[in-house]
C-alpha cells in the first residue's frame, strides 16, 4: 500500500469515527426533546479538532522510512481526482446551508448540514481514492 | 464510465529477461512506487510519456518494444 493510499484510509476511518461519535453524543443529549435545542457547538468543534489531530498522529505513526513515502504521478492524479469527487458534497452542504439560512432555519440545522457535507465529502473522496488505487484511473 | 486502456505492455517479460528484475527494482530506477509498476504491468494505469521512456531506457529497448497501442478499429 502506498503512503498516499494509507492516508486515504486514515482520512476515511478518522472521519467516520469522529462524525459518528459527534452524532451519538448530540442525539444522546436530546432525551426526547427537539434536537435543535441540544447544545452542539463545543462538541462539533472538539470532534473536528480531534479528527485533525488524530489524522496527523496516525499519518506520523504509519509513515515508514523516507523511501516508503515516495509520491509519484499516479498518486497525484488519484489525489486530485479524489478531491474533485469529494468537493461536490462540500458544495451541496454549503448550498443547502445557505438556502436553510435564507429560509430562517435554526442555526443547529444549518451548522449540522454544513458539517455533514464536510464529513460526507471526506468519506466520498477517500472511498474514491481507495477505489482508484485498486481499480483503474478514470480516463475520459 | 471508465474506459479500459488500449495500451498494452511487455514489462513483465522484459523484467524476467533482465535478470528477473523485481517490480521494486524497476520502481526504484524510474522513481515511482511499486504499486504504480504493478498497475502499469496489469494495464490498469497508463504512465506518462516520460515514465514510459524511462522504462524503455531501463531495459535499453525502443519504447514501442515496451508499449503497444491497439487501434479501436482493430478491436
Amino acid at each position: 500500500m502506498t503512503h498516499q493510499e494509507k492516508r486515504a484510509w486514515i482520512m476515511l476511518v478518522v472521519t467516520v469515527v469522529a462524525y459518528t461519535t459527534y452524532a451519538v453524543i448530540v442525539v444522546g443529549r436530546a432525551h426526547g426533546h427537539p434536537l435543535s435545542g441540544v447544545p452542539y457547538a463545543a462538541t462539533m468543534l472538539w470532534s473536528i479538532g480531534a479528527a485533525i489531530l488524530a489524522s496527523i498522529v496516525a499519518d506520523t505513526i504509519t509513515s515508514g522510512p523516507r523511501r516508503a513515502r515516495i509520491t509519484d504521478d499516479r498518486d497525484r492524479q488519484i489525489g486530485r481526482m479524489g478531491e474533485h469527487i469529494g468537493q461536490s458534497l462540500v458544495v451541496v452542504g454549503a448550498v443547502a446551508g445557505m438556502l436553510m439560512a435564507m429560509a430562517g432555519w435554526e442555526r443547529f440545522w444549518i451548522a449540522n448540514v454544513i458539517y455533514l457535507g464536510f464529513a460526507l465529502s471526506a468519506v466520498l473522496g477517500s472511498v474514491a481514492k481507495i477505489g482508484m488505487y485498486h481499480g483503474r484511473l478514470p480516463q475520459w | 464510465m471508465v474506459k479500459p486502456t488500449r495500451v498494452t505492455n511487455n514489462i513483465r517479460a522484459l523484467r524476467f529477461a533482465h535478470g528477473e528484475m523485481t517490480q521494486a527494482d524497476l520502481a526504484d530506477r524510474i522513481g515511482v512506487t511499486r504499486q504504480t509498476v504493478i498497475a502499469i504491468e496489469q494495464g490498469r494505469y497508463s504512465p506518462s510519456l516520460e515514465v514510459a521512456f524511462q522504462i524503455a531506457r531501463v531495459f535499453r529497448v525502443p519504447i514501442d518494444s515496451v508499449f503497444s497501442y491497439t487501434d479501436p478499429e482493430e478491436g
